[in-house]
């Protein structure tokens, strides 16, 4: 069954939601451990969310369930009007079509060629092969990395995976992407390469984003700089033009949320623990 | 350490049916519905039926032949050597050629299929295929079943056939048997009984190899040691049930066929 947040009225044009992802009172628990405990949060359209937590802290599992990987114990999850906890899995195929998904080891499939995993989507849709190759090209030249079409991905480094990881993730043009550490383990110019890639989907694009990450800096790089399309580089934003970047912050501890806000309520915060995480 | 809990294995043992139950109904289910998979299923017919042609060849002409010389051992006691060809052709086709072809199959690919979709699993594949809008029960599933089933039959025939092959060498050239004979004796005898249970047999195995191999590879986890023991576990299980399976299939089709 398909349940839809807000169903459109009879000859009317169906609006787009504005809330992308809701999550209502979320809990699920492995081995009678609770991963995460009534969890409510909200993402916007074309607002990108930062999602923090001690590893192990269920931040993955936020968007497994966003995506119907998994299914929560109680509580509701609706993304792009569809509610994904009550929706089977064979019709949730559809709604996944919409959001792109970086995964943290990025997931890119070994048997196949960049060309054949970026273009994946296409190659499902039957797309002509021409069009494909247009579109595989586009996608990776976004992530700077068209010369490597024929490559596979064993023959990439670990920053070239994850790069050919986003451009899967947005071939399509997904109206959700979901981050899970896309700079992990990676070196700091690495790392601030793709968070300008993620700040270019932002700003381009205006695609509303969860992204998990442990590397604060990067969160703040995204908090502080937009990106510049004439000088094709993110340039950093001061002063209240900060807060037009859509960009919150959501903190997890032992299963609970426990902020949610911007990047100035966030250094404000009086929570010890947060602190204590910042420093 | 951990102790054994009766409760959680009795509990374990249920899921792994019901997971196996579902993929095996879902791997057919979803011949009914679209996308199909056509070069998928042609994909994996040529790793499953050319693959595996040189081990069925072998094993079928070795088991023929083999035969020929055991049972001609036995006729000659009652002067019936002439019965050979009878005796080859009846246990190939009704037994051994679906039955050794199948687990030589379960061997090959129902440990490869384990590992394959076990390696996919580990390394998050098979969520991001699920995550890219694609149903991996269509897309990995379905054609390796379609295949099995398709190959296995044929590769029963060709076994079959160069089971006789193997028997006639042995017959003519170490027992000094005529050959028209052989062949006059081993054509004859079959009838249309043997010949249906020994082809509906591998419909059942490619089936079988299939799904049990999918099926142990999708539950994979804990890492490259988690998938051995997946391949390790997925040609065992495969094995037993394929001999399970053919006794009740034959006891089910001699009710149906009583013995002349």
């Amino acid at each position: 069954m398909t349940t839809s947040l807000a169903s459109p009225q009879p000859g009317t044009l169906p609006e787009p939601p504005r809330k992308t992802v809701v999550f209502e009172d979320v809990s699920i628990a492995y081995d009678n451990r609770p991963v995460l405990d009534g969890v409510s949060f909200t993402l916007e359209r074309g607002e990108t969310k930062a999602l923090f937590g001690v590893a192990g802290s269920g931040k993955t599992v936020i968007l497994k369930l966003a995506l119907g990987l998994i299914k929560p114990d109680s509580g509701r999850i609706f993304v792009l009007g569809t509610e994904v906890s009550a929706t089977r899995e064979r019709n949730l195929f559809e709604v996944r079509r919409k959001i792109g998904m970086v995964f943290q080891e990025s997931a890119l499939f070994d048997s196949l060629t960049v060309e054949g995993n970026v273009g994946f989507r296409l190659f499902e849709e039957h797309c002509p092969i021409e069009e494909i190759h247009e579109r595989v090209v586009e996608a990776l030249r976004f992530v700077e990395l068209e010369h490597t079409v024929d490559l596979f991905p064993a023959e990439l480094s670990g920053g070239m995976r994850r790069r050919v990881a986003i451009a899967r993730a947005i071939i399509t043009k997904p109206e959700v992407l979901l981050y899970d550490s896309p700079t992990g383990g990676l070196d700091p110019v690495t790392s601030t390469t793709i968070i300008e890639l993620l700040v270019k989907q932002r700003d381009v694009y205006k695609t509303s984003a969860l992204l998990v990450t442990h590397r604060l800096q990067d969160a703040f790089t995204m908090a502080d700089h937009r990106f510049d399309r004439e000088l094709n580089r993110m340039v950093p934003v001061t002063g209240g033009a900060a807060s037009n970047l859509h960009t919150r912050f959501l903190v997890l501890r032992d299963a609970k949320k426990i902020f949610e806000g911007t990047a100035a309520e966030l250094v404000a915060s009086n929570d010890e623990y947060i602190k204590e995480y910042l420093s | 350490m951990r102790l054994f809990s009766p409760i959680e294995w009795a509990k374990e043992s249920v899921m792994a049916v019901q997971d196996y139950s579902l993929l095996a109904w879902r791997s057919l289910t979803n011949l009914f519905r679209h996308p199909r998979y056509w070069a998928d299923i042609l994909q994996q017919a040529d790793l499953i039926g050319v693959g595996s042609l040189p081990i069925v060849v072998l094993t079928g002409f070795f088991t023929g032949a083999v035969l020929a010389l055991q049972s001609a051992n036995s006729l000659a006691r009652f002067g019936a050597l002439s019965f050979t060809g009878q005796l080859v052709s009846l246990s190939m086709v009704r037994e051994l050629g679906p039955v050794l072809t199948g687990l030589m199959v379960a061997g090959r690919n129902a440990s490869g299929m384990a590992s394959e979709l076990g390696s996919m699993k580990v390394t998050e594949q098979i969520d991001a295929m699920r995550a890219l809008g694609t149903d991996p029960s269509k897309k990995l599933v379905t054609p390796r079943v379609v295949s099995s089933v398709v190959m296995l039959f044929f590769l029963t025939i060709i076994s079959d056939l160069v089971g006789l092959a193997g028997g006639s060498m042995v017959s003519t050239l170490m027992l000094r048997l005529d050959l028209n004979q052989y062949w006059t004796s081993a054509w004859q005898s079959l009838a249309f009984e043997d010949v249906f249970m020994g082809l509906i047999k591998p419909v059942f195995f490619g089936f079988i190899i299939a799904t049990i191999g999918c099926h142990y590879g999708l539950r994979a986890k804990g890492g490259t040691q988690g998938v051995g023991r997946a391949t390790t576990q997925a040609v065992v299980a495969a094995s037993v049930i394929i001999l399970v399976v053919n006794f009740f299939i034959t006891r089910f089709l001699m009710a149906f066929f009583p013995m002349q």
